[in-house]
């Protein structure tokens, strides 16, 4: 097998291995954030209905992040099964980051068994807070790890630049320029994606006509967060864009399908990109120069201010995967306008059968920008692992067999999807068939000693 | 000691509570995958799955500790390491997946089959994944991991009588540590029958690691002759050691003692893999890289060590409570097994 064709394969199998792990990392983030709202209100408010919810959450919790452990390690694993020269030549740059994450995780796991084992045991309140490390974890976990992708992007902190590296500066390392809307994007777009994938699921119930309070309440709770965390979103995924177009020119050229380096650079909503300029697709004049520098006559980089082996590669799926990641993002906005505006009005969510509708379709919606998101990311650094520092075909390994790797983990991770999926929707089915009469009331008398189920 | 050492020492620190705990995580598997399928081995998989239930991810976390802290610490260890075992690495990283995913998905599924293929599935991977662990064990004791990418051998690293006697040994070591704790386990749920089922199987596979372990000591003086020097040298109180723990384990089991065998055992495992690091000293792969000479700059050393420091503040209480809790059975899920052993209905 040659370099360039093992190259192909790591590449496939970690965008395969990230794509997957992103969606339940993002689950793994804040969906112990729903559970615990609703295990407050269920307690704040005497509400049965909500403490249901969060017990049902914690189920789903429990499952999604156990998956999430696993393709998790398997990402740890890949650093050197993959790109052993990258590691070996910069972990010990990067790595303070995952010592961190390492810990995160650590509590993660822990205090996740805690609550998931303790319903029946612990008292009501000292149970509810033995989720909040969890939360508070999540948050400190997805701040290293997405640290390490921003100084992928915006390397510093270590010299020489070139060869061994003999001298760390830690906290320049950890708070590169990069961490400043990587971060909060990446956070953001968690609680996000969370929360309208949780909504959705709730939206099909009612549809289905299942309109209990417990549903109701299983929408709102998710959507409400969701709808909020959107126009930030927006907000900070728009200073991450002029950001990369600062300091990363030519990702940012790539996303935009600029060629050439000038002024009033028209914005290309899709069109394919080819190298003699942007075909079809709508093109607004002058509006890319404002975006990037609020005036038309803004000077933007293109590709050609880089030989053709630095830029990156699959320009026209960079481009649609950025404006798709846009588009779904202005959608969703509409969505958290017509709940604010309904629950403006009425003090509850739009009672139509299309606002339900639009919210069925908004978690498969959320997941695909959060994909697209990650498209732009990792394919506008290439060819680059680390931005403009050591190139990606560089880090690969050399051993052989990468091919077969990967289709082990396709065939094994389409498997883990689908069990995970079948899985979650046989919980759901369980809890509705035991409806009210549900015999796992949270914090209630046991029903007796546990015996063993036959 | 120099920093590069005391980080040497938080790395096996974590090797060896992954060995231990992770150890016994796959041990319970293979007892899993060996009870008798249908109602006569319901109760011991019960227990198996009451007992680790609650503890089996904070387990596994060692190992995502042991991995950063090698490739954090020591770069070039990491890349000698995951480039030339290429091929039992990524085998244990399956394994590890297909075993994750078995267990947390056969208490949810459905119908008994997929429960059953779930539960063999975690079985399995439960005893491939130690297997392939020791592999790589093996091929770094025995000094066929050189430095940079994919330099070593593909197969014969790995794929050599000293590797397949230890890869052996780490499956063998985890089926005992487990079986010593589902004694425990057993007398903890008051299931007097299963406490005798695991003392019979801890003593058998005390004795067959006791075996493995001098087969690999066998190999070690053909084959790993720097290493088995540092056993028979400066390591040789913790080889002592680790025989007198495991033959005070067999007494007491013998003797259907209630305390003291779980210590003895976990001390017996600690002590082996202390002996290896001691005996490998000052290498980190036997004579091609040394500690110092893979060592991370300094500054990524000292915060490695802040960073460890802090762990321990943070995650032992933390750690410490939830295995409380978990012995206390104030955290539990599932049912633990019926008291007596029943006929068809329980």
């Amino acid at each position: 097998m040659t370099l360039a064709s093992t190259l192909i394969a790591a590449r496939s199998q970690m965008a395969f291995t990230l794509g997957f792990h992103i969606i339940l990392a993002s689950l793994g983030v804040a969906l112990p954030a729903l559970m615990l709202i609703a295990n407050y209100r269920g307690l704040r408010h005497d509400d049965a209905d909500a403490l249901r919810l969060a017990q049902r959450w914690s189920k789903a919790v429990a499952v999604t992040f156990a998956v999430g452990a696993v393709t998790g390690t398997v990402l740890s694993f890949e650093f050197g099964l993959l790109w052993p020269a990258f590691t070996g030549r910069f972990g010990q740059v990067f790595g303070l980051l995952f010592a961190i994450e390492g810990i995160c995780f650590f509590l993660e796991a822990i205090f996740i068994a805690i609550y998931i084992f303790g319903w029946k045991r612990l008292s009501p309140w000292a149970h509810f807070w033995t989720g909040v490390p969890v939360v508070i974890a999540g948050l400190g976990g997805a701040f290293s790890v997405v640290a390490v992708n921003s100084w992928m992007n915006q390397p510093q902190g270590y010299s020489p630049t070139s060869g061994t590296v003999t001298s760390v500066e830690p906290l320049k390392v950890i708070f590169n320029p990069a961490v400043r809307y990587e971060v909060p994007h990446m956070i953001l777009a968690a609680y996000l994606v969370t929360g309208f994938i949780v909504a959705s699921i709730y939206a099909v119930g009612l549809l289905r006509g299942r309109r209990d309070r417990i549903h109701r309440l299983g929408l709102l709770i998710p959507l409400t967060v969701a709808c909020i965390a959107t126009p930030i979103q927006f907000a900070v995924g728009d200073s991450a864009a002029r950001a990369i177009a600062a300091h990363q020119p030519i990702k940012f050229a790539g996303m935009e399908c600029v060629d050439k380096t000038s002024t009033h650079v028209t914005e290309y909503i899709y069109g394919r990109c080819t190298s003699s300029g942007v075909r079809g697709g709508i093109g607004i004049p002058g509006f890319d120069s404002f975006l990037v520098g609020w005036s038309t006559s803004t000077k933007v980089t293109g590709l050609d201010a880089v030989p053709s082996d630095d830029r990156p590669p699959a320009n026209t799926m960079l481009h649609w995967a950025f404006d798709t990641m846009i588009g779904i993002c202005t959608l969703l906005i509409g969505l958290a306008l017509w709940l604010g505006v309904g629950w403006w009005r009425k003090r509850d969510f739009p009672q139509t059968r299309w606002f339900l509708r639009a919210t069925a379709v908004s978690g498969v919606a959320a997941v695909v920008a959060l994909e697209c998101g990650w498209i732009v990311t990792e394919v506008g650094r290439q060819p680059w692992i680390v931005y403009n520092v050591m190139r990606t075909s560089d880090a690969v390994t050399h051993a052989n067999g990468v091919w077969v790797t990967f289709g082990l983990v396709l065939a094994i991770y389409v498997a883990l999807g689908a069990a995970l999926i079948i899985t979650l929707r046989a919980m759901s089915e369980r809890w509705r068939s035991a409806g009210e009469q549900d015999v796992e009331v949270p914090y209630g008398p046991e029903a007796g000693l546990p015996e063993v189920s036959g | 000691m120099s920093e590069a050492d005391a980080v040497a020492a938080v790395l096996w620190i974590g090797v060896t509570m992954y060995a231990v705990f992770g150890g016994a995580d796959f041990g319970a598997g293979l007892w899993n995958l060996f009870a008798r399928g249908g109602e006569g081995g319901k109760r011991p998989r019960d227990l198996i799955d009451w007992a680790i239930g609650p503890v089996w991810e904070a387990n596994h976390v060692w190992l995502i500790f042991t991995l950063v802290v090698l490739w954090t610490g020591f770069p070039s260890a990491f890349e000698a390491v995951f480039s030339t075992l290429f091929i039992p690495l990524s085998l244990a990283a399956l394994g590890i997946v297909v075993r994750g995913a078995g267990f947390a998905f056969h208490r949810t599924a459905r119908r008994f089959r997929g429960r059953l293929l779930a539960e063999r599935l975690f079985g399995l991977a439960s005893v491939l994944t130690p297997f392939f662990m020791g592999t790589v064990v093996g091929a770094v004791a025995g000094g066929r991991v050189p430095v940079g990418n994919a330099a070593g051998d593909a197969v014969t690293s790995w794929v050599n009588p000293l590797s397949l006697v230890i890869g052996a040994l780490f499956v063998a070591t985890g089926a005992y540590l487990s079986a010593v704790f589902l004694v425990s386990d057993s007398r903890r749920a008051r299931v007097p029958d299963l406490e005798r089922y695991f003392a019979t199987r801890a003593l058998v596979s005390a004795v067959v690691t006791g075996g493995l372990a001098a087969a690999g000591l066998v190999e070690l003086h053909g084959h790993a002759r720097f290493v088995f020097d540092g056993l028979k040298g400066d390591a040789l109180p913790l080889v002592i050691l680790s025989a007198v723990c495991g033959i005070a384990v067999l007494v007491l089991l013998h003797r259907g003692a209630r305390r003291g065998a779980r210590p003895l055992a976990v001390g017996a495992v600690a002590s082996v893999v202390w002996g290896w690091g001691i005996a490998q000293h000052p290498y980190l792969l036997p004579q091609t890289l040394k500690i110092s000479a893979g060592a991370a700059p300094s500054a990524t050393l000292t915060t490695l060590l802040v960073i460890f420091g802090v762990a321990v503040v943070l995650v032992l209480p933390a750690l410490g409570l939830l295995f409380t809790l978990a012995q206390r059975s104030v955290v539990e899920e599932t049912s633990r097994p019926s008291p007596q052993p029943t006929g068809g209905e329980a």
